[in-house]
């Protein structure tokens, strides 16, 4: 049996089909941001007023702000399991990269969260009288931004992975970066809606999004590392 | 340590020191593992003996002192060191809501192994441990024992030249521990080498060198 060195693609694959094969066996545990993200949106009609004027002007902000706090709320299980069940050591410790491997994961997360939340977007922008001229900067923008949020999460959760409670910790820590994603993503559904062009605060959420892909796994990779040497 | 002592043995440390809570655990410790041997790290609970193998297999850094992996700083060859390195922690990394076979098929993954290469020698590993007719049974509905052995089950993927077992033995049965024995001698008979912890005294043939820690 021989041994080759493992190829980027294969363990990238591997790393990210076990984590969606464990969300779909704990269908549960995913599912807990996406009922959030519907239940408190569909909340603000009742508390604020179920004027179409009024919901209009807030939608783009409370869809966003909604949409960070599912994030938030997710963001602390990323490293969870592994880090009780011993697989964060055996990451750190097998041939294959850590930027790889936590790459892979954060695809994961965003696939179980961030995506999910993109589609249900537009649903729950007709709910809150978004008006349709903003639809498509919304579903832009929050495809971008959450991925962009699960980069910086997973920071976080690398950090605080090691303490038993550090779900504060993680807010703390995160939701200073959640701001310039928060900005640029209303700003984009806003621009939208009132007829101007976004284009500019789209390409700001992508470079966002360049550098969070490139740069973020090496700052989690440390994290973790960090985390699991104590 | 001569020059020559370090081309032979696969893992060398000089000078180790290791702390944890600002205990000193490990103090300059000056070890020569060599291929084809058994190190049974000994000690009283709480001596470090997890904290000296976390620290020689690179999952932790807080030591002072060198570790070469056949002769080179272990740092700078982590990639040649981790894919011969095979550690088995108090954690096997199993996780519950998979099948043995989707827990090794990752693992087979992080260690190389593709298709059906892996398959094979995923199905192979399995039936060696006694988990054959378990493969697509998700682990919580198997025993702690039997769970112990999916993580068992990755000694038998790839061809790692260092074991690094900490505690193998727990929540084994007779019959296991037996097995268990037995592969660990078989594998040193066949010039593989392994440093392991634990309170249970082995009976293999093979002489097994200790390192004793905790002694002040």
């Amino acid at each position: 049996m021989e041994t080759q060195a493992p190829s980027f693609m294969s363990a990238f694959s591997a790393t990210l089909k076990r984590d969606l094969l464990l969300a779909f066996r704990r269908r549960s545990d995913f599912m807990n941001p996406l009922a959030f993200f519907l239940i408190v949106c569909s909340l603000f009609p009742l508390g604020i007023s179920p004027d179409p004027k009024q919901l209009a002007i807030l939608a783009p902000g409370i869809l966003w702000v909604v949409a960070l706090l599912a994030c938030l709320l997710s963001s602390d299980t990323l490293f969870r399991s592994d880090f009780d069940d011993g697989s964060l050591e055996l990451m750190l410790i097998s041939p294959v990269s850590m930027y790889i491997q936590v790459l892979a994961k954060t695809v994961a997360h965003w696939l179980l969260t961030g995506f999910p939340l993109t589609l249900l977007a537009p649903l729950l922008g007709l709910l809150l009288q978004l008006p349709s001229s903003g639809m498509a900067a919304l579903v832009i923008a929050m495809a971008m931004g959450t991925a962009t949020l699960s980069f910086i999460g997973a920071i976080g959760a690398g950090l605080t992975v090691g303490i038993r409670k550090g779900g504060l910790l993680l807010s703390l820590i995160i939701l200073p970066l959640y701001i310039p994603v928060l900005i640029f993503g209303v700003a984009s559904v806003k621009a939208a809606v009132d007829g101007f062009d976004y284009a500019g605060q789209l390409a700001v959420l992508g470079a966002f999004l360049a550098l969070a892909v490139t740069l973020a796994p090496l700052a989690i990779a440390a994290s973790v590392r960090i985390s699991a040497d104590n | 340590m001569g020059a020559k002592a370090r081309l032979t043995a696969l893992l060398t440390t000089t000078d180790l020191c290791c702390e944890r809570d600002s205990r000193t655990l490990v103090d300059g410790l000056n070890l020569s593992i060599e291929p084809g041997h058994i190190y049974q790290v000994e000690g009283p609970n709480g001596s470090g003996k997890t904290t000296l193998l976390r620290v020689l297999c690179g999952i932790s850094s807080r030591y002072t002192g060198d570790i070469h992996w056949q002769g080179q700083p272990a740092q700078k060859v982590k990639t040649v060191y981790h894919s011969q390195l095979l550690y088995l922690g108090h954690s096997s990394g199993v996780k519950a809501a998979l099948s043995p076979r989707e827990n090794l098929q990752w693992h087979a993954s992080l260690k190389g192994l593709q298709g059906d290469e892996a398959e094979s020698a995923i199905l192979a590993a399995l039936d060696k441990v006694g988990l054959y007719g378990y493969e697509d049974a998700a682990c919580f509905t198997l025993s702690a024992g039997q769970q112990r052995r999916v993580g068992l089950a990755r000694l038998f993927l790839g061809d790692a030249k260092l074991w690094i077992l900490d505690e193998p033995f727990t929540a084994i049965d007779k019959q296991g521990v037996k097995e268990l024995e037995s592969w660990i001698a078989d594998y040193a008979a066949n010039g593989g080498t392994v440093i392991l912890t634990t309170h249970h005294e082995l009976t293999i043939e093979t002489p097994i060198n200790r390192i004793r820690l905790g002694e002040v």
